[in-house]
């Protein structure tokens, strides 16, 4: 392990005139290619560095790596994602254990990023840390949505979305060694265990939310039960979507697996936040539940619970409201300054409004009868 | 009393400057995109300053009715005092729900309303355009095949 690789201003970047942090890419180059001559015994060198993204908990990195002799000469073009200290929330996968989900969902044959390396280590980087295939795509919702570009995938990312899906559930947690994976105490069903787990979040916010706490109730009601807990991605949805002009290139940010009911995995995608202004089409702004619901079976052999997926619908309604409300907490608590946490806050009413009209659906439903 | 421009004046300006001049001339799309957020949050700011104080008095008026409270006959308090007062009664509103008072059809449906009306003044303030398309009066449809099926009311 080699010793004194940098010094601890590595961490620091420099910020320029408006403000933004340049980002350096000799902050992580040298730890960088210490630790891939260290894990291949191969002459690496990291050609390029280019912060993606960087927030209190974690950043991402691009890199061209360049692995030389003895593998001889080959360009591998990864993402890095590391962890810094601080979570954006509680439930959050540490980054050693992101990589074994997406090692399991990879192997699994699901379109996740080909994973190459995870590293414990912090002294390579100060943080654990891992690396990726980098996917070139567009992940962005409401270019998705609306341009041109993407007209030939939206016709087919519905039915890819529930491939995938379908994938991902048939995973053998067991097998691929993802025991660890946060579950439900044995016993108690998903539904009721996330309920439980959404009552404290929102007790924790302590602030007065009757919708959300009218939600809680409603939905304490009618839990529907699970017949065998399986992996579930967790934030799966337009957004964590790597697309092209052809369609899903990869499914990305592993960081919320967890096991649990894969119904709550194949409502997320179809709240109505997710569906970037094109509210008609359920699935994403894209397209209409049958056909996305018709590719998920045929893949998993299982039939879609309609009634199953209208609670956790709800549910997830419910749980991005408080997520919006703890995200903007970070903000006014000096944890992580920033105005796009900040307005989150100010954007939990749009989740509490479709959950109450949800709601109010389904008790009119209800009221006039199975025949209505 | 203070100089003109007023508090909604200045906001007006800000927000103007932010979004026209500023978010403009930014080149980097993350930033701008912030700036825009910026903006936005001036635009709430504003539209807070004209609607808050009477959104809490109508919401404390409901509130009184759903708890089973006397109505207030006094003149309707400083925002402060009223912000304060109605954030107690949400607060025994939410207790109340927790401890199953409102699960009977004939309390759950009083309390759904005043939530739903509570939650559209929020979308007043914070996203008008969200709550023309979405709200109570709005312009989106009864949406067919939904989750459970279709029909109900919109």
């Amino acid at each position: 392990m080699p010793a004194g690789v940098f010094s601890g201003s590595s961490m620091t970047t420099e910020v320029n005139a408006l403000g933004q942090r340049s980002a350096e890419s000799h902050e992580i180059t040298p730890g960088l290619e210490a630790f891939l001559r260290a894990a291949t015994g191969s002459d690496a060198r990291v050609t390029s560095a280019t912060r993606l993204a960087g927030g209190a908990s974690r950043d991402s990195w691009a890199v061209d790596v360049e692995m030389g002799a003895p593998e001889g000469p080959s360009t591998l073009e990864l993402v890095l994602r590391r962890d810094l200290g601080g979570k954006i929330r509680p439930d959050a996968l540490e980054r050693v254990e992101e990589f074994a989900v997406l090692e399991a969902a990879h192997d699994a044959g699901v379109m996740a990023p080909r994973p190459f390396w995870v590293c414990a280590d912090p002294s390579y980087l100060e943080r654990p840390f891992f690396l990726m295939q980098r996917v070139e795509g567009e992940a962005v919702g409401r270019r998705l949505v609306r341009d041109d570009a993407f007209a030939a995938a939206r016709e087919v990312l519905p039915r890819q979305m529930g491939e995938q899906l379908a994938r991902i559930h048939s995973v053998d947690y067991r097998a691929a060694g993802l025991g660890f994976l946060e579950a439900p105490p044995a016993g108690v069903s998903p539904a009721v265990h996330v309920l439980g787990q959404l009552t404290e979040r929102l007790d924790e916010i302590a602030e007065p939310h009757p919708a959300l706490e009218l939600g809680i109730t409603y939905l304490a009601q009618d839990p529907p039960p699970c017949d065998q807990i399986c992996l579930v991605h967790g934030d799966f949805r337009v957004g964590n979507l790597q697309v092209g002009p052809e369609g899903l290139r990869a499914v990305i940010d592993w960081e919320f697996a967890h096991l649990g009911d894969p119904s709550e995995d194949v409502a997320w995608p179809c709240l109505r936040d997710w569906r970037f202004g094109n509210d008609s089409a359920h699935v994403g702004g894209m397209g209409d539940r049958a056909e996305y619901y018709a590719a998920y079976s045929e893949v998993s052999g299982r039939e879609v619970d309609p009634a199953a997926v209208a609670w956790w619908e709800m549910e997830g309604n419910l749980a991005w409201a408080i997520g919006c409300l703890q995200q903007a907490r970070r903000h006014t608590s000096g944890e992580e300054p920033s105005v796009e946490l900040a307005s989150l806050g100010r954007r939990a009413c749009e989740m509490e409004l479709e959950l109450l009209d949800l709601i109010g659906r389904a008790e009119a439903q209800a009221t006039a009868g199975p025949q209505a | 009393m203070q100089d003109r421009p007023t508090a909604a004046e200045l906001l007006d300006a800000t927000r103007d400057f932010v979004q026209g001049e500023v978010a403009a001339a930014v080149e980097e799309r993350r930033l701008r995109f912030r700036a825009l957020i910026a903006a936005n949050l001036l635009a709430i700011v504003e539209r807070e300053e004209a609607l808050g104080h009477g959104q809490l008095a109508a919401e404390q008026v409901r509130l009184m009715e759903l708890l089973g409270h006397r109505r207030p006959t006094d003149p309707v308090p400083r925002s402060e005092q009223l912000g304060a007062e109605v954030a107690a009664l949400s607060a025994e509103l939410c207790r109340r729900i927790r401890s199953g008072e409102f699960d009977t059809p004939g309390r759950f449906e009083p309390a759904l309303a005043h939530c739903r009306s509570t939650v559209e003044e929020k979308l007043a303030i914070a996203n008008p355009k969200y709550l023309a398309k979405f709200g109570s009066n709005g312009a989106a449809e009864a949406e067919p095949g939904g989750g459970g099926g279709g029909g109900g009311a919109s």
